[in-house]
């Protein structure tokens, strides 16, 4: 998995996708999702170990452009923030 | 007949294979318990004729959207002799949960791993044949995109229905499959499309993404248009030609009635909606370059912001836009939405976009009352009354129809299509599209036919016609809107399809070109023929939107909601414009 060159310096224990800044990257250590959605984001690489990256956001609060491993996709802030991530 | 399923997740270029496969062969075909049609075709394998079937793109086969239950009861209905599982090769670690399910089905399983052209780009390198030993099912490398190692397609199969493996040797154990695939397949650390990027970088750009989207945008219905106007005109002529050389000196001795019921009725009728093909052909093959190039996923990316405040998302937008050519594959283009929801509220939206139909009608009466310095801004201020309209609605239904989707969307690498894709896409929509409104469009253009010439004795479209009844019926509802009796038959025909519009009024008023003009311009001023283009563009576009609307919904109350809401709507908004209007224009 790609590592970051950046430092992650957040230190809050609650730090989820939402807060994730366009080039950084993180590792995804929790969801607080259905099983339906849980699902889904299995599907396209969103779970627990896997590392994301932010590779730009929609201005006036659109989605946010993500990677993960070798798979881009589009999510929204408001799921983007049940998605919690390692400090 | 042996019975092969493609199965894999969206965007595993699943469809891209079948059609490799079957060519343009498929045929759409109810099933027995599903709700939704399934495309399938026959397939020759060897010495004998299989049935392949192209199921729904599906995340998980215990998920809950209505594509994952389709597939769940497909395969507890349906005696299948092989599941062929697609799985794109440069996203394998996210799919192999999907391998995992499939394996437990009971079922044979041969895994083609397709978009190998991709994958060999990023550098991803996959040992197939120990692969297939590990796993203990035959594996396909390929490209079904370029035809790359599709030789290898057919024998497998046969391979597999011809022999007596047990799927019993299946691996039961999760992390087994994934060892396989982790000691078989090698990818490189940073793998990434350096022209995608780079396109991105620019065309989702935060200020300039928007208007270069719209640029397309007016690109492809300019294109559409330049193209298909000249090709339509040909259609029109040769159809006209070939009435007058052949058709009528060949019917010359029948009976008049049966004359006028298969010349101006069936067959004008039937040639107006014809020379519509080419546009429809157009729209579809430029529509699905974009498409297959991966910019829709794009243009959602960038209109989801807009679109989230009004109950809609960045897919309801990218309909709403196809709507402009045709609403009917617009329709149909919504069942990628997986909340019902935000899919009935995208489905009551589509309608309103100014589709090509409509336009004819505008452009006509536009060219006949206003002069050509006020034309272009009048077209453009029913463009934005479309969009209005279409806000208004979502506004209004927006909390009955509630989205409780997620907005997650996979945005697939810039994509060439090929020459073969792009043909194959547009005889595949063209067929569907004639198939479904054939049917609608002979019955319409018999009855607009009976109802101006019956009874049996009056002049074609005059007012004791049925169709003169039923306008003369209809006026007081209509009369305060400033819409005459004449355009009323010509609105209740213009339900049946916005096409009939004109030619029937060409009827009504039993005049042509410019002459037919020159009577519109005498009969009304620009307040009433303004009411009136807001009625056509508002109220239903024609029933074959509604056909569509019920195949999709199966739903009648929503059907009927599809019609009632758009006809009481036009209905007012052309009664407030044309009494405000009229007052002013009066003090």
């Amino acid at each position: 998995m790609p590592l970051s060159s950046q430092a992650i310096s957040n230190t809050d224990a609650q730090r989820t996708l939402e807060g994730l800044r366009v080039g950084e990257s993180a590792r995804i250590v929790a969801l607080y999702v259905d099983t339906d959605l849980r699902k889904r984001f299995a599907a396209l690489g969103i779970c627990p170990g896997n590392w994301v990256r932010v590779l730009r956001s929609a201005s006036m609060g659109g989605p946010m452009h993500l990677r993960i491993g070798t798979t881009e996709l589009i999510l929204r802030r408001h799921e983007a923030r049940s998605i919690s991530l390692a400090p | 007949m042996k019975r092969v399923a493609l199965l894999g997740m969206p965007n595993t270029g699943k469809s891209t294979l079948f059609n490799r496969l079957t060519g343009a062969h498929a045929k759409v075909g109810n099933w027995p318990g599903l709700t939704v049609e399934l495309l399938s075709a026959k397939l020759l394998v060897g010495d004998q004729i299989v049935q392949l079937v192209d199921l729904p793109g599906i995340y998980d086969i215990h998920g809950f959207s209505d594509d994952e239950k389709v597939v769940t009861t497909f395969l507890e209905t349906q005696t299948t002799d092989l599941l062929v599982v697609v799985l794109n090769t440069s996203q394998l670690d996210r799919q192999l949960h999907l391998v995992h399910q499939v394996m437990q089905q009971g079922i044979p399983v041969l895994l083609v791993m397709n978009m190998v052209d991709e994958a060999q780009k990023l550098g991803i390198h996959v040992d197939a044949k120990d692969l297939g030993k590990q796993l203990g099912l035959p594996v396909c490398l390929l490209s079904a995109k370029y035809g790359q190692g599709m030789e290898q397609l057919l024998p497998a199969i046969r391979q597999v229905l011809a022999g007596t493996t047990s799927t019993d040797l299946y691996s039961r154990d999760a992390s087994h499959i994934e060892e396989a695939f982790a000691k078989c397949v090698s990818v490189p650390a940073q793998a990434s499309h350096a022209l995608t990027e780079s396109l991105d970088h620019v065309l989702l750009h935060p200020w300039f993404g928007l208007p270069i989207f719209f640029a397309v945008m007016l690109l492809v219905f300019q294109g559409v248009f330049a193209i298909g106007k000249p090709l339509q005109d040909a259609t029109a002529w040769v159809l006209t030609e070939g009435r007058t050389l052949l058709l009528e000196p060949l019917m010359a001795t029948w009976p008049a009635v049966l004359q006028g019921l298969l010349l101006d009725g069936l067959y004008n009728g039937l040639s107006t909606v014809a020379s519509f093909v080419p546009l429809i052909i157009l729209f579809f093959v430029f529509m699905g370059i974009v498409e297959d190039t991966g910019y829709l996923s794009r243009a959602a990316y960038l209109m989801d912001a807009l679109m989230s405040r009004f109950g809609l998302d960045g897919r309801s937008f990218v309909m709403l836009l196809m709507g402009f050519g045709c609403n009917v594959p617009a329709l149909m283009g919504t069942r990628v939405i997986r909340s019902k929801g935000l899919r009935y509220l995208t489905m009551l939206v589509i309608p309103f976009s100014l589709c090509s139909a409509r336009m004819q009608v505008f452009v006509f009466f536009i060219a006949a009352l206003f002069t050509a310095t006020q034309a272009p801004w009048v077209l453009f201020s029913l463009y934005v009354m479309s969009l209005l309209m279409a806000i208004l609605t979502s506004v209004l239904f927006k909390n009955r129809y509630v989205n409780n989707d997620a907005f997650i969307l996979e945005m697939p690498p810039y994509r060439f299509p090929t020459f073969r894709q792009i043909v194959l896409r547009g005889w595949q929509e063209v067929h569907h599209f004639l198939h479904r409104a054939s049917r609608f469009i002979v019955v319409g253009v018999l009855l607009v036919w009976m109802l101006t010439n019956f009874p049996i004795g009056v002049g074609a479209g005059s007012m004791d016609s049925w169709a003169g009844q039923m306008g003369r019926f209809m006026a007081p509802i209509l009369s305060p809107l400033g819409i005459s009796a004449e355009l009323t038959i010509a609105l209740i025909f213009g339900f049946v399809a916005k096409e009939i519009v004109i030619g029937s009024l060409a009827v009504i008023y039993g005049q042509e070109g410019q002459m037919l003009v020159g009577t519109i311009t005498d009969h009304m001023n620009w307040i009433q023929a303004y009411s009136f283009m807001l009625f056509v563009l508002i109220y239903t576009p024609c029933v074959s939107t509604i056909a569509t609307i019920r195949n999709e919904t199966k739903n009648l109350w929503f059907t009927t909601l599809s019609v009632i809401w758009p006809l009481s709507a036009a209905w007012c908004v052309s009664f407030i414009f044309y009494e405000t209007a009229s007052y002013f224009v009066r003090n």
